[in-house]
């Protein structure tokens, strides 16, 4: 069903996955979209914060960054955690999986979960569903901000913000599949609307 | 007839909203019975029409699947879109017709309840005169519906009274460009967006209300396209702004013109376009003389350095656009802050190429169809206007009437609920539209709607308004007929049919065309198909300005839409407007318009100080009717809160998530707070979706703009007070019984 085929499949090598949180509107399409996947309808794999909504509307949609030396598999006891050839991280097998958390525990993003009711981690597997049949990963499908994108690195090589893959955990450094998007020049960002405003009666006030 | 049959509580149990979180059959049902086909159409919700495609199975919409041939959104979806395919096999949906009863609400045949309703109108026009009557629509609804709804009221029950829920929404936006310009389209297609150098976001919330939008206005920045944004709230899309305008509710024209002043006290006009193109510049000119920016700051409180600062940008930009939607159009000068804007485009020459001009975000989901082709109280088919005699003529020869038969201009959608209020309009029948709580002043609008003498319903939902309702007709969603729709961008689209109507209920077209015949007028209703009223659109819409004449369902599909004028079947379409340099006046020149400071229509003062603004968040639609029913929806944001800046908090002692009393001269309503640094200390945001005393709309008020009637919803005074625990709808959800 669908838009596959060989000439689709053929497509999708070559295309990665980017996430800039700075593109992101919070609007949630991708929390929504990840649970309508018949793999794992009804449980989304989607991790989403407001960071700080007491002071800006910033927000971040993840999805597994998928580790080149993933941190959940390592200290699995069960050794229930894979990575594929091409490089994505799946959920525990389940015949393996103990339901123990060491994964949930360890892994410096954040990203897997137990779900009690199967006693099994499962996390996103970047729709290997979808991209095996030629179709993107829902989430980065979906995104009306494209701040997830699942495109070919010439794609996003015009973006503004450009993308990184290395990340420091204090003195662990990780590579990851996924990339994230950075500013080229990093500028101080202004959050109150008070900096944007002419009248100063409101600067003297106190805060709650 | 007076008060609802039954309790709030009843109608509720009974009716809902009941949030439905799981699809019908259970997570788990389409992988065990998987879908029969795909079926290629829109999203129902909101104005940027996003293709989609639903997953059906036997009768049912199970679910959906991105469509990433369809260019504008490249199979991009908001929440409402991943999540509209639940409304079909909903628990709420209407499946009979019902019928009042003194304790509440019967199924009824479709035999007894459309005599039932052809009998009351008839009744009452005989009483009382034809015009007691009046029709309410929905922009919502499929052009075919809206077509036929506008067709139905002039020839069937011959009344001058239909108007429809646009009203809210994109009327004020309209009026400025059929001043400016002569045609009610936004000028250019989205795709010139990542095109401009410079993209000015005039009070628009791109990222909740038209998110798809969002990805244009990124890729505009990537090619080094400076963003500014004018907003009292630091809405999503401010975050990555160039310049941030945090304009004071209902002053935006005063920036406006401050932009112009700036652009000619430094001599930035473009004179060859100005002489060559338009007509008034001069008058215009004079009138921003008194706008110098230290002048536009002290009403606005944007500081002069960034009115300079955007002034610049704007004119010296090759390429520029301005974007607005509800945030400039629901004021009581919302025709001027239109205009206000389009004269700044048209100073700078900045319309009709690629990547320049001005542009409205049409809100509803058929937003800019439903309002081309006749069920706004003072046009015909084709954007004509009803006063015109030669566009009286064309209609009366398509329907096979004489042109005196068709009535001249009603009310418009408030001046409908206050004609009923004062006993002028006696009959509604309403389809698609939820006025308690949409409309502003919702105890006015309580009190209005039980002085009906006959209220009919069409809707596939019992909304909070249908409780009122003597007969209610169960009709049908977006997906159960066949039609077009117009898109944000004037690029007509089929929407497919996906599935019949459950149960017993009934095409929308087939309940106007059955009430019709009723009513003594079959002949000029014979359609058997959406496609036949389609066929006769087409005619009726030939020479008018939204020319549909060389559109067909199947050339929609080869060319994924067609934009309008589109006067014959082997014109290509109009993706951008006024290319050659003229408009659709008869002078074929842009015409500068002069706008009026006027103050709100409810001022602030020492016992209403602060200011008051409405508006949406991305997770519900309009008055909620549909999306207030969808489980993930509303858990993303299940209830109003106040958003109110710590500095404003602080002087009233409120802290993040206490009760808060906001009471405005009309009413009062009891909401949690959410004391964040992203609106002005001086303004409170209330998003308006929700019922009863829950409802933003019961502290608005009725002011229209005078020339395109729409409400002054983001300007209103407020007052607030700490209350000590939660409201009472707070305590009866909890118990279980909202």
């Amino acid at each position: 069903m669908g838009d596959s085929g060989s000439e689709r499949e053929r497509l999708m090598h070559g295309y990665e996955f980017y996430v800039d949180p700075s593109r992101c509107i919070g609007c949630q399409s991708c929390l929504n979209a990840c649970e309508e996947c018949e793999t794992h309808r009804g449980q989304s794999m989607i991790n989403f914060d407001f960071i700080d909504r007491k002071g800006t509307t910033a927000s971040a949609a993840f999805v597994c960054w998928h580790c080149d030396e993933p941190t959940c598999a390592m200290v699995c006891p069960a050794d229930a955690i894979k990575k594929g050839d091409d490089g994505v991280v799946q959920s525990s097998l389940k015949p393996r999986c103990i339901g123990c958390s060491n994964c949930v525990l360890a892994c410096p993003f954040g990203i897997p979960k137990i779900f009690p009711e199967r006693e099994q981690m499962m996390k996103c597997d970047m729709c290997y569903d979808r991209t095996s049949i030629g179709k993107r990963p829902m989430c980065a499908t979906v995104c009306p901000s494209q701040a997830l994108a699942y495109v070919r690195p010439e794609q996003i090589a015009w973006r503004r913000e450009k993308p990184s893959n290395v990340f420091y955990f204090g003195k662990q450094r990780i590579t990851t599949k996924v990339h994230v998007m950075v500013p080229a020049n990093t500028e101080s960002i202004s959050l109150d609307v008070l900096d944007h405003i002419w009248e100063e009666t409101y600067a003297a006030l106190p805060e709650a | 007839m007076a008060e609802p049959p039954a309790s709030s509580k009843t109608l509720l149990d009974r009716f809902g909203p009941h949030p439905a979180f799981v699809p019908t059959g259970g997570w788990q049902n389409e992988s065990e019975h998987p879908a029969h086909r795909l079926v290629k159409t829109h999203c129902c919700f909101c104005g940027q029409q996003c293709g989609i495609q639903l997953k059906v199975r036997e009768n049912q919409v199970i679910g959906f699947e991105p469509w990433e041939e369809f260019p504008f959104n490249h199979g991009m979806l908001c929440p409402k879109g991943v999540k509209r395919y639940l409304q079909g096999g909903h628990p709420d949906r209407l499946l009979d017709p019902l019928l009042r009863e003194p304790n509440g609400f019967r199924a009824a045949g479709w035999d007894e309840t459309l005599d039932f309703t052809a009998r009351r109108l008839q009744e009452i026009q005989q009483k009382y005169g034809k015009d007691s009557v009046a029709i309410y629509g929905g922009a919502s609804l499929i052009s075919e519906k809206s077509y036929l709804l506008g067709k139905f009221a002039r020839v069937a029950l011959g009344t001058r009274h239909i108007d429809y829920n646009g009203r809210l929404c994109m009327v004020s936006a309209g009026t400025a460009y059929k001043l400016a310009f002569g045609v009610d389209r936004s000028p250019l297609p989205w795709s010139d967006i990542p095109k401009a150098q410079v993209i000015l976001v005039a009070g628009a919330n791109v990222a909740e209300c038209a998110p798809i939008t969002t990805d244009y206005i990124w890729r505009c920045r990537d090619g080094g396209g400076k963003l500014m944004v004018v907003d009292p709230r630091m809405t999503p899309i401010c975050r990555n702004a160039d310049v941030y305008l945090p304009v004071r509710p209902g002053t935006d024209l005063a920036l406006y013109l401050g932009l112009l002043h700036v652009v000619l006290r430094d001599g930035l006009e473009k004179r060859e376009f100005i002489d060559q193109y338009t007509t008034g510049f001069s008058a215009v000119a004079e009138s921003v003389r008194v706008w110098d920016p230290r002048t536009v700051a002290e009403k606005t409180g944007v500081p002069p350095e960034s009115i300079e600062r955007a002034a610049h940008l704007f004119a010296k930009a090759e390429r520029a656009i301005a974007l607005h939607a509800r945030g400039v159009e629901h004021q009581s000068k919302g025709v001027e802050n239109c205009l206000a804007l389009i004269n700044l485009c048209l100073a700078t020459g900045h319309i009709g190429r690629e990547g320049a001009g001005c542009a409205m975000i049409t809100g509803q989901g058929n937003g800019q169809g439903g309002r081309e082709h006749g069920q706004k109280c003072d046009q015909l088919p084709g954007q004509r206007s009803i006063s015109d005699p030669e566009a009286r003529a064309h209609t009366a020869k398509v329907w096979g009437i004489a042109p005196e038969e068709i009535p001249q201009a009603g009310y418009s959608a408030v001046e409908i609920m206050e004609a009923i209020h004062r006993g002028e309009i006696k009959a509604l029948l309403s389809c698609c539209f939820n006025p308690l709580v949409s409309l502003p002043d919702a105890n006015f609008t309580h009190e209005a709607l039980k002085k009906l003498e006959f209220f009919g319903v069409i809707d596939f939902f019992l909304s909070e308004t249908a409780h009122y309702a003597d007969v209610v007709l169960a009709g049908s969603l977006q997906e159960e007929e066949e039609g077009i729709g117009c898109t944000v961008e004037g690029r007509v689209i089929h929407i497919r049919k996906a599935v019949d109507p459950p149960g017993n209920a009934k095409g929308d077209t087939w309940i106007y065309c059955e009430l019709a015949k009723r009513l003594g007028k079959a002949k000029y209703f014979p359609y058997h198909t959406t496609r036949e009223i389609y066929e006769e659109l087409r005619e009726a819409s030939h020479g008018g300005h939204a020319d549909y004449y060389g559109i067909t369902y199947e050339k929609i599909d080869q060319n994924l839409g067609v934009f309008w004028p589109c006067p014959s079947l082997d014109h290509p379409g109009t993706p951008r407007l006024f290319e050659d340099g003229r408009s659709y006046h008869p002078d074929g020149k842009h015409h500068f318009v002069v706008t009026e400071w006027r103050e709100s229509g409810d001022p602030v003062s020492a016992d209403y100080p602060v200011y008051l603004t409405t508006g949406r968040v991305v997770s519900q639609y309009l008055s909620g009717t549909q999306t207030r029913r969808i489980g993930a929806l509303l858990k993303q944001y299940p209830n109003p809160r106040v958003e109110i800046h710590p500095r404003l908090a602080q002087q009233y002692g409120i802290a993040d998530g206490d009760w808060v009393t906001v009471s405005s001269r009309r009413s009062q309503i009891t909401l949690q707070a959410m004391v964040v640094r992203t609106i002005r200390p001086d303004t409170v945001f209330i998003p308006y979706h929700w019922p009863g005393d829950r409802s933003a709309n019961r502290l608005t008020h009725r002011t229209l703009d005078p020339r395109s009637k729409i409400p002054e919803f983001k300007v209103s005074a407020c007052q607030l007070q700490k209350v000590a625990g939660p409201a009472e709808w707070a305590i009866r959800e909890a118990k279980g019984n909202a």
